[in-house]
């Protein structure tokens, strides 16, 4: 288990003081400047070094990503724009990081903003999170009150953060529909390329960044990437902020190593599975968007981006949502069904109407009322979304519904044998044969 | 994608401006952008607006253009897009978002939401009686791990049962909603798990290590663990109990004075004396007593109370008139609670054959 030394979020849970000098008594903002000093090339290959992947979902090397932005500046400025839209149903990290522990995020954007040459950032909070948008103001406000931020600000970086905030639509997690809904328009995403790198914020190049990836970089350049190397396996170094929902004793967020078993997380952080091991259905590992694993291929699976994608799913952003036998599994992956169609932004044919129409499927999926065939249907419909739209969101409205079928069909063929065996009493008439 | 338009022209109001407060709050943050960018403001405020108004309405969606250089077709468009917007008028005093998504579904969403159903309104985004109350199902809120939840206005209230969110939707109808603290409803700090955290125990945070089996933490009541001082129920030492049920609500509302319970103003009535003719005659405690609490509406204090007016048995439940029900009611401050719960009909089933007739004749166990 980690040690607690180890751990970047030494306040995740609110319980120390969260203000700008209760941060530096934890060792945030220690010889920031100094860190600068060691220039730009120095960090992008420490951030490299240390193997860190973007904790947003998709797992991109964090230092690779930076090292796409233009090395000098063409006359448009940088920006780095922060995604904190945390919207993935059962992820809930960048939450806390945001209301009790905000001043690793923002050292983390001085940092990166440095490593970038950007002068500007932009973090983008979703709009249900108001205390949290609150809270990282206000230590905002601080560090500007302390000089750490602004025009000639102590580190010798002029660096301004901007917080903007977003109103309640998921897709704005997709990084280009963020910079369209930042740029004060519908959140649809653009057609890449260009890439934001190159054509991003206001036509200018910028890079997108989870809250988690941006504020765990100042302490890996503190204390080095072979420390962070030290945790997890080969590809997937560090450490993770895991939050895990659903039926479990106790549902929590916990800061853990990468490459922790499945099991270790759960009997050591959660208390267990409600009603035992043995009543474990199925685990969803890296939020809404990732297939369901049932739960005995589940007990021993290694919880990082690589040994999630052995069993077919994915690590994602670490949201583990937890199903126990009492589970109705093919509501459940109805429920996601149903966040896609209300979530998609209507821009792609595939997605607009094929979110729905799986919906409408899963709904009668849920009662039974429905032929075996159609479950084949269903499958190679969620294929035809998939990979044919401008964003993931089509990919991830499809994955769960595959999931589904590929582990859990013979629940719904039986619960399609016991609609059809009970069809008179749904208002069926039988009628003799003539 | 949901279909969503401006609310009906007969109940848009005729023009829009921030006030003064707002009006500079709003120059401010589209000084935040770059020059010519000013568009980038739109999302703040349009939010500041509904902030202000209770709703989006077209007039303000027309004035935030005008304020930012947009055509119309702009703003309207960012309106209808992002769901946060209410393009209608909600509850005045609450509107209550249910997250309704996979993670709060599997720990009883569905809960609230029934209850919802039945305390405000059958259908989501439609105002209750009074106005004063609405609600609909969200998306993922971004509270999974402190699932189920609701969201009103601007805070999260996590860990929910039904009986607590009732107990919530109660004082938000009654205006006191800043009463109840915000966050989880149950003996636990933020995200950690419950009965302490797991990690990061040093410093002077040490709590009791948690059990290896927590049991099911959404029956665990609410202490007054790290908590800020408030004078929420949660919190407030005098009382033994915080309310997690009606009945204790009630009993609570009865210690404190608090006259919510019928909306508000009404003063505390007066106490019936114990000398009135139709206080209920009491008997010596007997040997076997009663369980008293198997009565929905009696819990531990209501129970200590009667036994203090020589009720013990459920027979002398049972036997109360008119008047005598009259009279406890008025001296528990219950407000015709006892009418409404059949205290005698439950009494006389229980006195009858005890926990199996209560089943036969309500359907439902006793408490």
């Amino acid at each position: 288990m980690l040690k607690d030394q180890d751990r970047i979020f030494t306040n995740i849970y609110g319980l120390k003081d969260k203000s700008l000098k209760g941060a530096m008594a934890r060792g945030h903002w220690d010889g920031t400047k100094q860190l600068l000093e060691k220039g730009r090339d120095w960090i992008i290959n420490e951030v490299k070094a240390s193997g860190l992947r973007g904790r947003g979902g998709a797992g991109f090397p964090t230092g690779l990503k930076w090292s796409f932005m233009p090395k000098e500046s063409d006359g448009r400025p940088h920006y780095l724009v922060v995604n904190a839209d945390e919207s993935e149903p059962g992820t809930c990290k960048d939450r806390d990081i945001m209301r009790h522990d905000p001043h690793t995020l923002i050292e983390g954007c001085v940092v990166a903003s440095f490593a970038m040459g950007a002068h500007a950032a932009y973090i983008y909070v979703r709009g249900e999170f108001i205390r949290e948008r609150e809270a990282l103001q206000a230590a905002i406000d601080e560090c500007y009150d302390a000089g750490l931020l602004g025009k000639n600000n102590k580190l010798g970086y002029d660096i301004d953060i901007v917080v903007h905030h977003g109103a309640g639509a998921y897709i704005c997690g997709e990084e280009t529909a963020l910079l369209e809904s930042l740029e004060g328009k519908k959140g649809q995403p653009r057609l890449k390329p260009p890439f934001p790198a190159n054509m991003g914020l206001y036509g200018c190049p910028t890079t997108v960044n989870n809250v988690e990836s941006i504020a765990v970089t100042p302490t890996i350049l503190r204390r080095g990437a072979a420390w962070y190397t030290s945790f997890g396996r080969q590809n997937n170094h560090g450490t993770k902020l895991y939050s895990i929902s659903g039926h479990v004793n106790r549902p929590c967020t916990v800061e853990e190593a990468m490459s922790i078993p499945f099991h270790e997380l759960i009997d050591k952080h959660c208390g267990g599975i409600r009603g035992g091991w043995d009543n474990l259905l199925a685990v969803i590992p890296g939020g809404s968007s990732v297939p369901c694993v049932p739960g005995a291929e589940m007990k021993d699976a290694i919880m990082d981006y690589d040994g999630l994608r052995e069993l077919g799913s994915g690590l994602g952003t670490a949201a583990v949502i937890v199903m126990d036998k009492s589970t109705d599994i093919v509501k459940a992956i109805w429920r996601i069904s149903a966040f896609y169609k209300h979530e998609s932004c209507g821009q792609c044919t595939p997605c607009r109407e094929g979110t729905g129409w799986m919906m409408r499927v899963m709904e009668r999926m849920v009662k039974g009322n429905a032929q075996k065939r159609e479950i084949d249907m269903l499958f190679a419909v969620s294929k035809q979304i998939e990979g044919h739209t401008i964003c993931a969101l089509g990919d991830a409205a499809a994955w769960p519904i595959q999931g589904l079928i590929r582990h859990f069909r013979p629940e719904m063929e039986k619960r399609i044998d016991q609609y059809t065996a009970n069809a008179t009493a749904h208002g069926a008439v039988l009628e003799a044969a003539e | 994608m949901s279909v969503r338009r401006l609310a009906e022209d007969s109940i848009q109001p005729a023009g829009f401006a921030f006030n003064a407060e707002n009006a500079a709050w709003a120059e401010a943050t589209i000084k935040k952008y770059p020059e010519g960018r000013e568009q980038s403001a739109v999302i703040p405020l349009l939010m500041r607006a509904q902030e202000q108004d209770g709703w989006v309405t077209r007039a303000a969606i027309e004035a935030i253009a005008d304020l930012l250089g947009m055509a119309y077709i702009r703003v309207l468009e960012v309106a209808t897009f992002y769901t946060q917007f209410q393009l209608a008028p909600v509850g005045t005093r609450a509107h209550v978002q249910v997250c309704g998504t996979t993670p709060c579904m599997l720990r009883g969403a569905e809960d609230l939401i029934n209850l919802c159903k039945k305390r405000i309104h059958p259908d989501p985004l439609h105002l209750n009686e009074g106005g004063t109350l609405s609600w609909e199902e969200v998306e993922c809120q971004g509270a999974c791990v402190n699932a189920p939840m609701v969201m009103i206005f601007k805070d999260a209230y996590e860990d929910l049962t039904p009986e607590q969110l009732e107990h919530i939707i109660d004082r938000f109808e009654a205006g006191k909603g800043d009463e109840i603290t915000p966050g989880p409803q149950i003996d636990r700090i933020y995200s950690a798990p419950v009965g302490g955290p797991t990690t990061l125990t040093d410093a002077g945070t040490k709590k009791a290590p948690a059990k290896a089996n927590g049991g099911d933490p959404a029956i665990v009541p609410p202490s007054n663990a790290a908590r800020p001082k408030t004078d929420a129920d949660e919190t407030d030492p005098t009382l033994k109990t915080p309310a997690t049920a009606k009945a204790e609500a009630a009993a609570n509302a009865e210690a404190k004075g608090d006259t919510r319970a019928e909306g508000g103003a009404q003063e505390a009535r007066e106490k019936p004396s114990l000398d009135d003719k139709n206080r209920p005659a009491g008997i010596a405690r007997p040997a076997a007593i009663d369980d008293l609490k198997l009565v929905s509406g009696i819990g531990p204090k209501i129970e200590g109370i009667l036994h203090e007016l020589g009720i013990f048995t459920f027979a002398q439940i049972a036997a109360w008139k008119k008047a005598e029900r009259d009279w406890v009611d008025g001296y528990l401050n219950f407000r015709g609670r006892i009418e409404r719960d059949d205290w005698v009909r439950q009494a006389k089933a229980l006195a009858k054959g005890g926990e199996a007739e209560y089943i036969r004749v309500f359907g439902k166990k006793p408490r």
